[in-house]
């Protein structure tokens, strides 16, 4: 086993360990880990097996097998950050709406307790 | 006609006294809504001493933002038409009656107040009118929108456009955004002219290099506004 490979699958191995430490704790959570899980996994199957790693790079036309894994980790870390704009995105909509509807009901509460000052008053 | 007048505001304790004398003395018959998006100032204990009702958001949510928790009142309460108007004193509450002529006619869905349909009514920066005139063209020449005051934050809305800006307002430069959006589910709009009062604030700070670059956004988002999907 080359030193390339070893260093390959402790660094993808890890990857996943990791992720996985992550949700079983509960600080990740699990439908934003898809897209981890996928890459730790993937990259760690052509890490181990350079026969595959081989395989697809003549097919795609890479002379030097051990440039896919870098153009896969790239290509997921794109992926992973698109996922993060549009989770993002969606958030800061969310934040919005509850700011309107914070002021909203602040102003309805001020409403009412304006309207029960008023009728103390009529009846006291 | 159950009317309600939205007045954003940020920062605006020196104008916004001013704004809403005006606002009761031209249309008595109007409730006042002043949204406050997060001012570090008084303006929202202002506005309550003058006996107004106000939206305190918890933090800045941007023009967009405001406005769109000021229709979100507006539809909840009932209201048949909402009338926008800047906490700076620039928009003059005497213009409102003719704006709202076209709603009640029901010959519009949406009246926007324009400096420049009376000649030489309005003078800005060189800068300033030339961006205004570049989304002008494009929105009445492309869109077939015909407005020339794209920019202008004084506008009276019908029920049905109320409604609309509750599910969708834009955030980043909403005045000409929303035309493209409203055309596109083919809303009325329509425009007439008005005076307004030239802002006060040190506005006049706008470059050449920075009027450039506001306009390449707006630009930008309209077309973006375009392909949008919206209901």
């Amino acid at each position: 086993m080359d030193l390339l490979k070893i260093l390959s699958i402790i660094g993808s191995a890890s990857v996943l360990i990791v992720v996985i430490e992550l949700i079983r704790r509960g600080r990740l959570k699990e439908r934003y880990s898809l897209l981890w899980l996928l890459a730790g996994g993937i990259l760690l199957l052509l890490s181990s097996s350079r026969d595959i790693l081989e395989y697809i790079s003549h097919l795609v036309g890479i002379y030097y097998p051990p440039s896919l894994l870098f153009l896969l980790a790239f290509l997921f870390l794109l992926l992973i950050t698109m996922h993060f704009s549009v989770v993002l995105s969606d958030l800061s909509e969310k934040n919005k709406k509850l700011a309107q509807e914070l002021a909203l009901l602040r102003q309805e509460i001020q409403k009412m307790m304006n309207r029960s000052v008023e009728k103390q008053d009529v009846t006291g | 006609m159950k009317l309600l007048i939205i007045v954003p505001a940020y920062n605006e304790e020196a104008s916004l006294p001013g704004v809403i004398r005006d606002l009761k003395q031209h249309v008595p018959s109007a409730d006042v809504l002043v949204v406050n998006d997060g001012s570090r100032d008084s303006t929202s204990r202002i506005a309550r001493e003058m006996g107004i009702k106000v939206l305190d958001l918890p933090f800045n949510l941007g023009i967009g933002g405001a406005m769109q928790a000021g229709y979100l009142y507006a539809a909840r309460n009932d209201y048949e038409i909402a009338v926008q108007c800047d906490g700076d004193g620039q928009h003059l509450a005497r213009e409102i009656r003719k704006m709202l002529q076209p709603l009640a006619a029901g010959t519009a869905d949406i009246v926007v107040g324009s400096r420049f349909l009376t000649p030489g009514g309005y003078r800005a920066s060189v800068f300033r009118t030339l961006g205004i005139r570049i989304f002008s063209f494009i929105l009445s020449r492309i869109f077939g929108i015909a407005v020339t005051d794209s920019t202008s934050g004084f506008r009276a809305a019908n029920r049905r456009v109320i409604e609309f800006f509750t599910r969708t307002y834009p955030d980043d430069y909403p005045e000409v955004e929303s035309l493209v959006l409203l055309h596109k589910v083919n809303m009325r709009i329509l425009e007439v002219a008005v005076t307004m009062h030239d802002r006060t604030g040190g506005s006049s700070s706008i470059t050449a290099l920075r009027s450039a670059y506001y306009i390449a956004k707006v630009l930008l988002a309209i077309f973006i506004d375009l392909m949008k999907k919206v209901r």
